[in-house]
């Protein structure tokens, strides 16, 4: 682990997870390599069912009983302050003693639906403060005071008096401030937010977005955030990594991504985007739908929904091929001796700023 | 669409609605009034909880209303209205529900949810016709034949709205009221959904009633949209229109929320909160107006007129 660069947090290497299904496997990451750099915003963006809830689980020790890893490293920095600097592989992590020291604590994660990671009996305050006593050792007043103060980050006013409420007095858009909150409770380094806006209206979740990125260059917070709408992470991220069954098939900055796209398949999500679209045409559709995890996958997983697919796209799997230092992508578009393809239309509009 | 060729099909006046006990009445939607033409699709937008759904209830009948008006083809339909009446509307204005996994009944199998509707018509079907006709718009869904016996709890997210949409589309509707039809769909699953409901739309010259919070879905499908806050309609203009102008301050913080999947913009993109507290309708009351042509704000005299600049 040595070659992990001094500015890594987490790096993942050849990760490969099954399940098992009625007596069936099922490959659901299928070898994924990602680096993710401390201090910085990475959005995981793909159709569901593409593994981005699975993948970012193993991060935590999440996964569900049928699950395991087969193969692939995990590695995490769990502290950078000089000498006590140490790397731990979560990949060999076995009991929930060892988890203990990393969820929660060190990367803790924000779910889809607030309503069902808070308690609708406890008020706030009290959710809070265990929480904080549950990795603090300090007294119940320090604990208020730090509950306090982390209403008062995710920014929501009066946080005296909304301590003493319950969830249901809260609405949408400030439970999911909540649980932002205690998720932070514990001064983690890293955060996953898993679709934390797909219930909530355009106001509040951009609201929400732009705490989420507050946060981050506040607390130097690294960010993980998944979500399958393109659309909403150009602010949020960044990076930006593209999955599609269980690969993460392009990975670059947010620009490298909206305006200089290479993966066939990118160009279909950006294309299927209504901001993108037409009024009166049809919008882009991805024909198909994702392939059979159960079934071996030859070649590259797009390839039958691809209208650009080459021959070897169904024979070979791509390698990475760099487009830039920073960009990386999965293709066989970009061999040399591959015919010269122009982007669609709508992703063309984009990269010249003409939408 | 020419103004003068425009029909109205479908016309809310002066409505509201209310929950809760006689005691302590809860106003979901105060004194509404808005009309839809025949063959367009008219957008209403608000955040979660300002009443969007209860307008769509009260349409098909569902939800009661105090007092107002809704016409629909001419007729009255809200309140007391006779059973021929009913059956009518009942069968020309369908409603596909805001969540595909709470909406479907669970117990029973796709081809008797979709053939629900068909069974109160008033003209009986022999079950032949029924079965030709529920296959024919699971068809026309993109949906197989055979997912006729399955239960809904086997297809995703996107089949089960298409399951949804079939089942409106087999009674033949006018109208159709959407809520949230695709806010629960992914990306490309989206996309199909929205092309199907064009295509609905210029084969059958079906009227929608698109309820939603994503203005940028609603920009790329709604000729007009009326935007509602707290139960009360703010403006109402023509998509382009209200991009171009929006006035209302409210109308003006959705549309600066909006995410543009362009990193450049989106960073340039300033936020407007809006604060509700900032109307002064203490002196001046306010009302719904005419702003610019076919564009109507709810504001009172001195607010218009600071609108008009
Ligand atoms: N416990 C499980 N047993 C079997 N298969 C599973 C299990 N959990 C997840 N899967 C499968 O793994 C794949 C990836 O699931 P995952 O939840 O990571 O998708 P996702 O990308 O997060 O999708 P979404 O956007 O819908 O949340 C899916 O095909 C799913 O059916
Ligand atoms: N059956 C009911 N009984 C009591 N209150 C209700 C009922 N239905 C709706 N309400 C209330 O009326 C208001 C408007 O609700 P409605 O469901 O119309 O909102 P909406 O605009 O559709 O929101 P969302 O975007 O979350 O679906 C809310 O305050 C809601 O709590
Ligand atoms: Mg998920
Ligand atoms: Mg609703």
């Amino acid at each position: 682990m040595e070659h992990i660069s001094k500015d890594t947090i987490l790096s993942v290497e050849n990760l490969q997870v099954k399940f098992t299904l009625r007596g069936a496997v099922l490959n659901v990451i299928r070898g994924i390599s990602l680096d993710i750099h401390r201090g910085e915003s990475i959005a995981i963006v793909g159709e569901s069912g593409s593994g981005k809830s699975v993948f970012t689980k193993t991060f935590l020790g999440m996964l569900d009983s049928n699950g395991y890893i087969d193969g692939g490293h995990v590695y995490f920095r769990t502290d950078d302050t000089g000498a006590s600097e140490s790397i731990v592989d979560l990949t060999t992590f076995q009991s929930e003693k060892e988890w203990l020291t990393i969820r929660g604590k060190q990367i803790a994660m924000v779910m889809q639906d607030p309503m069902t990671s808070l308690n609708p009996l406890k008020t706030i305050g009290h959710q809070l403060e265990e929480t904080v006593l549950l990795h603090h050792d300090i007294s119940k007043q320090e604990a208020h005071e730090r509950a306090v103060q982390l209403l008062t980050d995710v920014g929501i006013n009066e946080p005296e008096r909304r301590c003493k409420q319950y969830p249901h007095e809260f609405s949408g858009g400030m439970r999911q401030r909540v649980v932002i909150a205690i998720a932070l409770a514990c001064d983690p380094r890293v955060l996953i937010c898993d679709e934390p806006t797909t219930a909530l209206d355009v106001t509040i979740q951009a609201q929400i977005l732009q705490l989420i990125r507050n946060l981050q260059s506040k607390l130097n917070l690294t960010t993980i955030y998944i979500t399958h709408d393109l659309g909403v992470v150009a602010n949020v991220a960044d990076r930006i990594a593209v999955m599609y069954a269980g690969d993460i098939i392009e990975v670059g900055g947010v620009e490298e991504i909206f305006y200089d796209a290479r993966h066939p398949y990118t160009w279909a999500l950006l294309s299927s985007l209504p901001q993108l679209g037409i009024k009166g045409e049809d919008l882009y559709s991805i024909a198909g739908t994702p392939p059979n995890l159960q079934m071996e996958i030859k070649g590259d997983a797009f390839a039958p929904r691809n209208p650009y697919a080459l021959n070897i796209d169904f024979v070979e799997r791509p390698p990475f091929f760099d487009v830039t230092p920073t960009h990386k992508v999965r293709t066989w578009l970009m061999d040399p001796r591959a015919p010269r393809q122009e982007p669609p239309e709508a992703v063309r509009r984009l990269a010249e700023g003409r939408l | 669409m020419q103004a003068e060729e425009k029909k109205v099909l479908v016309d809310v006046k002066d409505v509201t609605i209310q929950f809760g006990s006689r005691r302590h009445p809860f106003t979901a939607v105060d004194r509404a009034s808005f009309q839809i033409y025949k063959g367009e699709t008219f957008g209403l937008v608000g955040e979660s909880g300002s009443g969007k759904t209860t307008i769509g209830r009260a349409i098909i009948r569902i939800n009661p209303t105090v007092s107002g008006d809704i016409i629909y083809d001419g007729k009255k339909i809200n309140g007391k209205i006779s059973k021929e009446l009913d059956r009518e509307v009942t069968q020309k204005i369908q409603m596909i529900f805001q969540d595909p996994m709470a909406s479907l009944n669970e117990r029973a199998k796709v081809d008797y949810i979709v053939a629900e509707g068909l069974l109160n018509l008033p003209k009986k079907l022999s079950k032949e016709e029924r079965q030709r006709q529920v296959s024919e718009a699971l068809n026309s869904v993109g949906l197989l034949p055979e997912f006729a016996s399955r239960f809904p709890h086997e297809f995703s997210g996107g089949q089960r709205q298409r399951i949804g949409i079939a089942r409106a589309m087999v009674m033949r509707p006018e109208f159709i009221i959407a809520d949230e039809p695709i806010s629960a769909l992914d990306v490309s699953i989206r996309a199909q959904v929205l092309n199907l409901m064009a295509k609905f739309q210029r084969e059958f010259d079906l009227t929608y009633l698109f309820i939603s919070h994503d203005l940028s879905v609603m920009r790329f499908i709604c000729d007009r949209i009326c935007v509602i806050h707290k139960g009360v309609l703010v403006e109402l203009a023509e998509t382009e229109e209200l991009f171009a102008h929006p006035t209302h301050p409210y109308t003006q913080s959705l549309l600066s929320a909006i995410p543009m999947p362009d990193p450049v913009r989106e960073k340039k993109k300033v936020l407007k909160v809006y604060d509700a507290s900032s109307h002064d309708y203490s002196v001046h009351k306010p009302s719904w107006r005419e702003i610019r042509p076919s564009h109507f704000v709810w504001a009172n005299d001195p607010e218009f007129e600071s609108y008009k600049n």
